[in-house]
């Protein structure tokens, strides 16, 4: 028992001192702790949203959707290259993840397909004898667009984000079609979360005056046309007309704008925009071609505004008038600057906690954790005394070893996370108390001071492994199960299993060899 | 120093002979909570069946909850339900999942904040879609299967496969009583629920593998004593320590339930309960199945042989 190999000593004061020196920047403020030279550690414990106050935000995109607007282009281009080689077919159509149709004459199908072959390397084109036919993508190219979809998304969503100034968002992927944003600070995250679900895609097209939108809902709709409704007017100024039929083909897109922002016309708001060198050719010309027409403004497929076109617009740049107010032209002009998102983005998870619910409950979780400790700390004394002591010593480096490993893993504290801290306090002592009953019980059993002191350590280690690696096995499976704060209870839960594993053993050990050594006792007190 | 109190004695009760009380008491809870489950159901907080849920501070308090429901019944989102949540001046509102997709859910929310207009802080908000319900109760089921798997299958290959069975039996006890308690008393089950129930079946295995571990240790010393008296002896010498490592984790347990806070009260409830099923499974539960399918004495006898050998190479 007295035998402690040097080495070990050394990495018990080393990862000890080690623990309390990474801890110790958690009892700092931030301003505080600027102001310590740098040799000091300055890393925290993360503090989750739950504690710091918050917003986290699962969203998924909707790549079906994508997925539909791009066979809905398919089926312009299929249309164009039948008519071309004047293949005759009917019902053209979108149906789930492919495009339907039917060949007209069952003798043309070689050339249907021979037609259909070359329009895209990513489409599979299959028509039966029966003339049947149908095209989808192929799945190498569905998965290629997935992943550009989602990966674009988060890149637009990170710039919204940005725009709107919040403070150290995360923003990531989440499994194959999910993004989480964690918006720290944000206490009310409406305003983000309707920057967030717009998808903002603009698009100038000409408005077909020839025809009245009674017309078209009639069924009377020329080919390539389509009736949009006007956007919501929240100050009930528009020219009140609430649909438009225009030409489904695009005179400039909003992905060739390079600015947006929002000022003020004859005192109204409005939103300024630029074009790129593309966009500003493309736009000059369809308004050279068109003028006295009027055009609409489109975006997410609502017209904000259809104003006449008195002249080429040439210089790159232009203002759209709607009925804005200042909050909705500031957003449309963010929302253009940051980009269309490439599909529709739903919320599935929203958890927003206040700062004030947050600062309540690191105030609960500290004052539970204390007191737990301080439960456990007595108690411990009450039952082995001196031995009792060593416990709580080690105890105290153990809790040390958990802030210090949360803060150099970076890991994030939450609330079930202080839970799983105090949890651990008033586990960790079980292997002392193991320790300790197996010595009393070699004691009884005749057994000298020294031997029986190793026989405890050495007996108890076997069962408290076991049980150590019992609970860590929940702890790991709630990990990789659990979500948000329950990944939190899972970390300081592991944690704390192997650090009070170091401390119980190795720690408790230590103290007791040193007392035995300097005091030379003769009797165990327990 | 010494200790002010001390078990001076190795205690010599009988346990075994409450042990077919104790099954039988075990197997009725356990029927109860699989009738009560199949016929009330869980109180599935948000987290698993999807909806909305707010937490509301009033000033000035208290929250005057019927003017409040009113209010919100007014909105026609389905049934809401209202309750104080700690102090009289917050109030948990719920709403179910509402028809309608996601902006449904924002607005239900915003209807709620427009009707109870101002004097309300909103304290915490949560959505959960019921696609992320659904996944959420496939995973919490998922991790709960496995860790009592992984469990059973490392105290097989510590021990024999008759203390993996055993084991296994007596943790599957708790984590269905526990759920049990939540559907007795109708509880909210919720993802915090969720990880006490993760965390008392490692516990309670923890409290199961000392005393197995102290049979094992018993059969390869005392190789002609009968099983009976056997488990007795292993019981009532780890009995100390049973009782003061329950005492110091519920220590640890009251502390969050008394001051950690509303949130954490399901969760507190929950490890309380476990504790004291876990313990009493270890004891009752646990030990004496082994009496029904006893471990084959002569292969831990060897294994101990084998083990003494090995010490004695190792340590010369």
């Amino acid at each position: 028992m007295l035998y402690f190999a040097n080495w070990k000593i050394l990495l018990v004061i080393v990862v000890c001192a080690a623990g309390v020196i990474f801890s110790l920047p958690n009892l700092f403020t931030p301003a505080q702790l600027s102001h310590l030279p740098n040799f000091i550690p300055h890393k925290q414990v993360a503090l989750g949203l739950d504690l710091r106050g918050g917003s986290y935000l699962l969203l998924e995109v909707d790549v079906a959707a994508a997925q539909r607007e791009r066979l809905n282009a398919v089926i312009d281009t299929t249309r164009g290259a039948l008519l071309n080689a004047k293949i005759g077919y009917t019902g053209l159509n979108v149906e789930g993840d492919a495009i339907t149709f039917q060949v007209r004459e069952l003798n043309r199908i070689d050339d249907a397909r021979q037609a259909l072959a070359k329009i895209d390397p990513d489409l599979v084109t299959e028509i039966g004898n029966d003339g049947a036919g149908t095209i989808k993508f192929t799945a190498l190219a569905t998965e290629a667009r997935r992943r550009q979809a989602v990966e674009q998304s988060i890149e637009i969503i990170r710039r919204r984000i940005d725009e709107t100034g919040t403070k150290e968002p995360t923003i990531q992927r989440e499994g194959t079609s999910r993004i989480l944003v964690q918006l720290p600070g944000v206490d009310n995250p409406e305003h983000v979360k309707a920057l967030l679900g717009k998808t903002a895609k603009l698009t100038f097209q000409l408005v077909d005056a020839g025809v009245s939108v009674d017309d078209a809902r009639r069924g009377r709709l020329p080919p390539g046309d389509e009736v949009l409704q006007a956007a919501d007017d929240p100050r009930g100024r528009n020219s009140g007309a609430t649909a438009y039929v225009v030409r489904k083909r695009v005179m400039v897109g909003g992905d060739t704008l390079v600015d947006a922002q929002a000022t003020f016309q004859n005192n109204e708001p409005v939103v300024s925009f630029r074009f790129d060198s593309v966009g500003g050719k493309r736009f000059g010309d369809a308004t050279r071609e068109n003028v006295g027409k009027p055009f609409a403004i489109v975006l997410d497929s609502k017209v904000i505004s259809a104003p006449v076109i008195r002249e080429a617009i040439t210089g790159g740049s232009g203002i759209i008038s709607g009925s804005f107010t200042v909050q909705s032209a500031s957003d449309l002009a963010l929302l253009l600057r940051a980009g269309a998102l490439p599909a529709p983005i739903t919320v599935l998870e929203e958890r927003s906690v206040g700062p004030d619910l947050g600062a309540d409950s690191i105030h609960s979780g500290a004052v539970a954790s204390i007191v737990g400790v301080a439960l456990v700390v007595v108690f411990m004394v009450l039952f082995y005394g001196l031995f009792g002591i060593f416990a709580d010593i080690a105890l105290f480096f153990n809790l040390c070893l958990m802030l210090a490993g949360l803060s150099v893993l970076g890991a994030t504290l939450t609330l079930p996370g202080i839970a799983g801290i105090a949890l651990t306090m008033g586990m960790a002592v079980d292997a002392n108390v193991l320790v300790y009953e197996r010595i009393r019980e070699e004691v009884r059993g005749g057994r000298s001071m020294l031997s029986s002191l190793e026989a405890g350590f050495t007996r108890a280690f076997g069962t408290i492994l076991d049980s150590h690696v019992t609970t860590l096995v929940a702890g790991i499976l709630l990990y990789w199960l659990g979500s948000g704060p329950i990944k939190g209870f899972a970390v300081t839960l592991s944690i704390g299993v192997l650090t009070s594993l170091f401390s119980a053993i190795l720690v408790t050990r230590l103290l007791i060899v040193t007392w035995v050594r300097q005091l030379k006792p003769k009797v165990i007190p327990l | 120093m010494r200790p002010l109190i001390v078990i001076r004695r190795t205690p010599k009760i009988d346990f075994m002979r409450w042990h077919v009380a104790g099954l039988v008491f075990s197997v009725v809870l356990t029927v109860l909570t699989i009738g009560i489950f199949v016929t009330k159901g869980l109180n599935y907080g948000i987290d698993f069946i999807g909806g909305t849920l707010i937490e509301a501070r009033v000033s000035p308090g208290p929250a005057d909850l019927g003017a409040m429901r009113s209010k919100i019944d007014a909105l026609r989102l389905g049934e809401p339900s209202l309750q104080t949540f700690g102090s009289p001046n917050d109030v948990l509102i719920r709403l179910p999942q509402q028809p309608g997709g996601d902006a449904a859910q924002q607005k239900a929310i915003q209807a709620v904040r427009d009707a109870l207009g101002s004097g309300v802080d909103y304290r915490r908000v949560e959505v959960v879609g019921p696609s992320v319900g659904s996944e959420l109760i496939r995973a919490g089921v998922l991790a709960t299967v496995l860790a009592l798997g992984a469990i059973m299958i490392y105290v097989w290959f510590r021990f024999e496969w008759q203390f993996g069975l055993g084991a296994t039996i007596a943790t599957l006890h708790d984590v269905v009583t526990t759920v049990g308690l939540f559907a007795i008393f109708q509880l909210e089950f919720n993802l915090t629920t969720l990880a006490a129930i993760l965390t008392i079946a490692g516990y309670s295995i923890n409290d199961t593998v000392v005393i197995y571990d102290r049979v094992r240790e018993s059969m390869r010393k005392y190789r002609t004593m009968p099983f009976r008296d056997l488990i007795n002896l292993a019981l009532n010498e780890t009995l100390s320590r049973t009782i003061l490592t329950v005492s110091t984790v519920a220590l640890a347990v009251l502390a969050l339930l008394f001051f950690g806070g509303e949130v954490l009260r399901g969760f507190s409830i929950a490890m309380l309960w476990g504790i004291v099923i876990g313990t009493y499974s270890s004891l009752f539960i646990a030990a004496p199945l082994l009496y029904y399918v006893q471990p084959n004495r002569r292969a831990i006898a060897r294994g101990a042989d084998a083990a003494d050998a090995g010490a004695e190479r190792a340590s010369r």
